[in-house]
């Protein structure tokens, strides 16, 4: 049990989450999550956590408020450009030889990375043959991914990534300016199914060739790592790839020896034979 | 001696970081018997260049923070750019791609105030010099937790604005010139 009051209120409002909506954030790494959790209580206007854990089991409305706090990622279109050019020129000349493919983005958030996906494949020739499942455990970010519109100054940064990511196009093409927001255009997720799964407490779903899942196993425990990875082994066939964040690794994962390494620097690895 | 008990230094700056922990890290010797917890705030593209350069210059051990690895005495690890580094309860280090805080990733004040929570009383801070204020609030943590804490004198810091901060917000801090946090860091391995 934890010895600070804090902490004890902490854990009882994660559990609360858990037996009464089926958010389970218990296995998340404790220094983040309460971070997050301590800027809901505070940003919400409540005292204390126990506060915050009363409102939210009486008043289902406050559910989406707090999972804004307690999931939603600030990312980047073409976020660290070195993997993406990974995928273009050693991952995509062999998903090239597949007649169809399935790519899973797994844990979304507001879409970024499946726009920069699906970018880079219709400019490598092979967004017709491919669906990408792009999932989320927060239905509000799984809209906003659908939707997908950005502020218009963080476009730059996206364009210069775009760029750097060895981009054959230019990121222009595919969004039009509307008032100050980036729209993207619907062709990007005409091959996009978005889907509510949760890598805790859900299962697999299809076999992919591909599996992107960046920055999202940073905030799990080991156990729950080993989760996520297992759900991975049961995706992938021989031969498929998964690609992580780039401070994140399988060197630690009872899973470690089902996969090689194959691109080492941006966190690339293929499954082996099972 | 290492792993979960060890005491820690934990050490903020931006502006004039390198030189700064330049005059500092050096003076500290190889079996330095506390760990030191670094977030500067360099530009993206130099990180990886910094950790090579403190280590050709000192006896500890430098190394760029691993996500869920154990803190080792004698060592400096330092958060890597584009992420925040936190302490765990268990004094493990963590990574989070959580969104900037004080337009800072690594922000001084997530490193601070987690090590505050995870160390309480074993936990020193440092605030160098820097053009924000990022490590005002972590810093107070600290002392609230039962730290101790130090600033450099902003009289002769490289960027006033960050001791300044610090001292606003732990108005009690003792203030030293670089050499004098040196000094008072490797006389603490005694």
């Amino acid at each position: 049990m934890p010895e600070r009051l804090e902490d004890l209120e902490l854990q009882l409002l994660l559990e609360a989450l858990y037996q009464r909506y089926h958010y389970d954030f218990r296995h998340y790494a404790r220094a983040s999550i309460k971070r997050r959790v301590v800027q809901a209580r505070d940003q919400m206007g409540f005292a204390t956590l126990s506060a915050l854990q009363d409102a939210v089991l009486h008043d289902p409305s406050m559910l989406p408020r707090l999972l804004g706090y307690l999931t939603v990622q600030v990312s980047e279109m073409f976020r660290d450009p070195t993997y993406f050019k990974a995928l273009r020129e050693k991952v995509l000349p062999h998903l090239r030889t597949y007649p169809s493919l399935k790519v899973w983005i797994a844990g979304c958030s507001h879409g970024e990375e499946v726009y920069s996906l699906a970018i880079l494949f219709k400019e490598e020739g092979l967004y017709d043959r491919t669906l990408f499942y792009a999932t989320d455990i927060n239905p509000d970010a799984l809209e906003a991914a659908e939707a997908g519109v950005y502020p218009m100054d963080r476009l730059r940064k996206f364009t210069e990534n775009h760029q750097k990511a060895g981009g054959r196009s230019s990121l222009s093409d595919y969004y039009t300016a509307d008032y100050g927001r980036a729209v993207f255009d619907k062709s990007l997720r005409s091959r996009v199914v978005f889907s509510d799964h949760s890598l805790v407490t859900d299962a697999v779903f299809a076999e992919m060739q591909l599996i992107s899942c960046r920055n999202v196993m940073i905030y799990f425990d080991r156990a729950l790592q080993d989760r996520a990875i297992g759900l991975f082994c049961g995706s992938l066939p021989r031969n498929g790839f998964l690609g992580l964040g780039s401070k994140e690794s399988l060197r630690f994962s009872k899973h470690a020896s089902a996969y090689s390494e194959f691109v080492r620097d941006e966190k690339i690895y293929r499954k082996l034979a099972a | 001696m290492s792993g979960s008990k060890a005491k820690a230094v934990a050490i903020g700056a931006s502006a004039g970081a390198v030189q700064a922990l330049l005059e500092i890290l050096p003076a500290l010797p190889e079996d330095y018997p506390f760990a030191l917890l670094v977030a500067v705030h360099v530009p993206p593209d130099r990180d990886n260049a910094l950790v090579p350069l403190l280590q050709s210059r000192c006896s500890i051990r430098i190394k760029e923070a691993e996500d869920k690895e154990t803190i080792r005495t004698g060592t400096a690890y330092l958060a890597p750019s584009d992420y925040h580094l936190l302490v765990e309860a268990d004094r493990t280090l963590a990574l989070s791609s959580d969104e900037a805080v004080n337009y800072s990733r690594p922000s001084i004040d997530v490193l601070f105030e987690s090590a505050a929570d995870a160390f309480g009383a074993d936990l020193i801070g440092v605030i160098l010099t820097g053009a924000n204020e990022d490590g005002a609030a972590g810093l107070q943590a600290i002392s609230f937790a039962g730290g101790r804490v130090i600033v450099e004198d902003p009289e002769h810091a490289y960027a006033s604005a960050m001791p300044e901060a610090a001292l606003k917000a732990c108005p009690g801090a003792p203030t030293m010139r670089l050499e004098e946090i040196a000094h008072y860091l490797a006389e603490l391995a005694r």
